[in-house]
């Protein structure tokens, strides 16, 4: 056989990468499975409406976007970032908020914050926590009513599956439920009111919602995001600079204080172990997309963001700061990508 | 004294920045057969006159000529920039064409070759070995090396003579490059099990003219097998005292040879300059070799080990290929192609030359013939926007930002190239091979150097052109204060009587011209360029 005919001779490299965008986001859903598996574990059925609806919401949207836009819709769609922000987004609102909520906050996600910026790669804010963000400062109340976790005796009034479904669907609970009875306050509400009221980190401790080290749940919780998280980085998906940066930052930063004085400050695995901070570590802070890319701007990202959250946690009127946080290291992140050029071979010291 | 950047080297293994650990793929050719077989004469050779393409190069036969085995066909030729070497006659018979054909070269011009009907007889010329290379001294043995042809065998083809003219006496390690890092490529591997005393000996050559007081020997981790064959190889010449082996871990690209040097001493070669500025000459194990046979037994550069392999291939192998053979007549000794071909490389699949057909020859670039398959080649994905995820930084050897790169060429903003350092790129694909996106980044990379160059040999023309301008300028002027000056004279003769203020008048006028004529002939020192007279 003399193969004399035209090869196609296109310039090298000749293998052509294994990766793919798709490949990278399915790896990241699948290492949130574990945390979502505990999130509904302790909360309810409701965690998993609200993540069916955003994603329903997510997608319709995505498609409608790449068609204004003409893009090509199945490429698009089979990169699963809208797939990835929905469910972002869905695990940072409280279980039984009203369906409109996520439909407002995946239209500040998909549309504002994804296409209106150019869509995959060119937004500059993460969109889950643009939409997060959205919905907190315009539904505070909506936002607030978290549920008590499993274990506690409030916890035996949770709403049933079809129970959730009635209650996102009309917005009211079932008859024999009142929003006073089964909400509660989640362990940072409780600590920075107790903190602002100078009582005891033992004392507020002692409520029930705390946990051995965090909120009791949330410490599992967190607990579970992490192991997909260290998943993700063995599959070398995300690489351990911005989770380890974030929080190596917040212990160093919280230690002190705490050996200081750890009647009124808690321990800095309380600051870990609650809130979004080991999610948003893992799964948030490391979006490449509104991230740095250099190792060492990646590094100074997650100090950024540790520093920011725990301001916002002491000094801030939210008691969780880390989607604020994620949002202004966004803004800072070409800087930084700016400042830690890495030096070229061969190049000056 | 001063701490010498070579003198730990190799003690401790350093690293790079990046890198990829790529699947080796080379047991599907290495030693297979050992030794590798010798391919049967061919109908024709097509023997391209320079390896690079532009530089002028003198042809020395004429179509229709007798030629023996080994005779030189050409000559670099004495002026050009680019530097060209040697090539000879691969066997004997008679020159049938002297004309342009398609060659392996990324431009896909047209290149002069000389094309070689053989006569069967495989005749040599008279070759001038060397009873004692001890007697050699270095012009001697730059002149060997030049007129057997040698360049550098490991892809670069730079010639090996320019090579070792700028090293004279600064040396005193050399680093042979035995890392055959790229995937599918065992032809260097091959050579070091199959004739490790040659590869020695061209080592000692070079060790004994150049006052070398040491060689190490890079191999990759995995070829511990021929790091035994050279061991006893060395132990046999005696040399263990100044012939080092050294496995470094695999790691793409490490044989580039600024890699190499960083793994080895730690030290970077400044941007800009030669590993000679460290006291290090880095030679491909398949040049030191070839240098041995042009120095002990005078035998020019005609033939090489080529690996011809892949899944597009029957039976993958090294072979000894003569310069100038057409690809195809490789692949039929290899028992041709496989169903699923799709592309045709020349070198390694990262950073080799994809090919339009089989007719091309081999040259003395041409390591490895690859034969990808459908499903090496096909792409799993469309290419996507960047998500800026920061795969292709972590793994770029020079320290780039290909993302940030590939941006500013896709704006057009030429000039911020320089600012990221594009130059230091080698090409060498790791970007490219990691980006989830699939995003062509060394195709960008290319394009940006080619208007990179572009513009540079714009700015040099229009200087030029303004130098031009200014020195017609000056010209005039010049013509006009003569003018004046004559003028001037012919005034005073015609007044005849020679009163105190006209020849005071004059004197100024004479001073002036004078100067001005001055500063005419001096153009460079106050043109605005600062541009010296040979831009
Ligand atoms: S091709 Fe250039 S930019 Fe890409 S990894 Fe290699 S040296 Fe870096
Ligand atoms: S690897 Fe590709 S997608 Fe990732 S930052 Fe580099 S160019 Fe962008």
């Amino acid at each position: 056989m003399n193969f004399s005919r035209g090869f196609n001779n296109m310039g090298s490299p000749h293998l052509p990468p294994e990766n793919t965008v798709g490949k990278i986001m399915l790896q990241v859903l699948l290492a949130l499975l574990p945390g979502i598996a505990a999130m509904t574990w302790f909360f309810g059925a409701g965690i998993l409406i609200q993540i069916a609806l955003s994603v329903l919401f997510a997608v319709s949207l995505e498609w409608a976007m790449l068609k204004l836009h003409g893009k090509p819709v199945r490429l698009f769609l089979s990169d699963y970032s809208a797939v990835i922000t929905a469910i972002l987004f869905a695990l940072c609102i409280p279980p039984l908020a009203p369906w409109w909520i996520s439909l407002i906050g995946m239209i500040a996600a998909i549309v504002v914050a994804k296409h209106l910026y150019g869509g995959l790669g060119q937004n500059v804010f993460n969109p889950a926590m643009v939409a997060y963000v959205v919905v907190l400062i315009a539904f505070p109340l909506e936002l607030t009513r978290w549920l008590p976790p499993r274990g506690l005796a409030e916890a035996e009034l949770l709403p049933g599956l079809l129970q959730s479904l009635q209650t996102i669907f009309s917005g009211h609970l079932p008859v024999n439920l009142s929003w006073d009875a089964i909400t509660q306050a989640t362990p940072l509400d409780l600590l920075k009111d107790g903190v602002e009221q100078n009582r005891m980190i033992s004392e507020i401790r002692r409520a029930p919602v705390f946990g051995n080290y965090g909120g009791r749940g949330w410490e599992w919780i967190a607990n579970f995001y992490a192991l997909g998280g260290i998943w993700l980085i063995w599959r070398r998906v995300i690489s351990w600079h911005i989770p380890v940066a974030i929080i190596a930052s917040v212990i160093i930063l919280t230690l002190p204080a705490w050996l200081y004085d750890p009647s009124s400050n808690p321990i800095p695995l309380e600051h870990i172990f609650s809130g979004a901070l080991v999610l948003g570590a893992f799964f948030i802070a490391t979006d490449p997309v509104t991230g740095c890319a250099s190792r060492r701007g990646k590094l100074i990202f997650g100090l950024g963001v540790a520093l920011l959250t725990l301001t916002i946690r002491l000094w801030g009127g939210y008691p969780d700061g880390v989607a604020f946080a994620v949002l202004l290291m966004n803004m800072f992140a070409p800087l930084i990508d700016r400042y830690t050029r890495p030096r070229a071979y061969g190049k000056p010291r | 004294m001063a701490q010498r950047p070579t003198d730990n080297i190799g003690k401790y293994l350093h690293n790079f920045p990046g890198g990829l650990k790529l699947r080796h793929h080379k047991a599907l050719s290495c030693c297979k057969p050992l030794p590798a077989r010798y391919l049967p004469l061919s109908t024709e050779y097509c023997i391209p006159v320079s390896q690079h393409l532009g530089q002028p190069a003198e042809v020395v036969v004429s179509v229709g000529q007798q030629v023996k085995k080994g005779q030189a066909l050409s000559t670099p030729g004495k002026t050009g920039n680019a530097p060209g070497a040697f090539v000879h006659a691969p066997t004997s018979g008679e020159i049938t064409a002297i004309e342009k054909r398609p060659v392996p070269h990324p431009s896909g011009l047209n290149s002069l070759c000389i094309v070689l009907q053989p006569d069967g007889k495989d005749r040599w010329v008279e070759l001038e070995p060397v009873d004692d290379y001890r007697k050699l001294d270095c012009d001697e043995l730059i002149q060997r090396v030049q007129a057997a042809g040698i360049v550098g065998l490991g892809g670069a083809v730079f010639p090996t003579d320019i090579k070792l003219q700028g090293t004279s006496c600064l040396i005193n390690t050399l680093i042979l490059n035995g890392v055959e890092c790229e995937p599918y490529i065992s032809c260097d591997e091959t050579l070091m099990k199959q004739a490790p005393g040659k590869i020695i000996e061209g080592a000692l050559i070079l060790c004994h003219v150049f006052k070398i007081e040491k060689v190490i020997i890079a191999i990759e981790d995995p070829m511990d097998v021929c790091n035994l064959e050279l061991e006893q190889s060395i132990s046999e010449f005696n040399a263990g005292d100044c012939v080092e082996v050294i496995r470094v871990p695999m790691l793409y690209p490490e044989g580039g040879e600024r890699q190499l040097i960083q793994v080895l001493s730690g030290h970077e070669v400044p941007a800009g300059q030669l590993p000679i500025s460290l006291g290090i000459l880095v030679q491909n194990v398949a040049t030191v070799a070839a240098i041995r046979d042009a120095v002990i037994d005078g035998i020019p550069l005609i033939e090489r080990l080529v690996t011809v392999t892949g899944a597009g291939i029957r039976e993958p192998q090294n072979v000894h290929a003569r310069i100038g053979t057409p690809i195809a007549d490789l692949v039929d000794f290899c028992g041709g192609y496989t169903a699923g071909i799709a592309r045709l490389v020349m070198g390694g699949p990262l950073m080799g030359l994809g090919l339009r057909n089989d007719q091309l020859p081999i040259i003395k670039a041409s390591n490895c013939v690859l034969a990808l398959t459908h499903a090496d080649i096909t792409s799993t994905q469309p290419e996507m926007p960047c998500i800026n995820c920061g795969n292709c930084v972590s793994v770029c050897p020079a320290g780039l930002l290909p993302q940030t790169l590939q941006t500013v060429i896709r704006a057009e903003n030429f000039e911020a190239l320089e600012s990221l350092n594009l130059d230091a790129c080698i090409e060498c694909g790791c970007c490219d091979y990691v980006c989830p996106s699939h995003i062509p980044l060394v195709d960008y990379f290319r394009y940006g150097k080619g208007e990179q160059r572009a513009q540079a040999k714009e700015k040099q023309e229009s200087d030029i052109a303004r130098l031009r301008f200014e020195r017609r300028e000056q010209r005039l002027e010049k013509q006009q204060a003569e003018r004046l000056a004559r003028h001037q004279r012919r005034k005073r003769a015609l007044a005849g009587s020679s009163s105190k203020k006209d020849s005071v008048a004059a004197a100024i006028a004479r001073a002036k011209a004078r100067k001005q004529v001055l500063a005419a002939n001096q153009p460079d020192t106050n043109s605005e360029t600062g541009k010296g007279e040979n831009s």
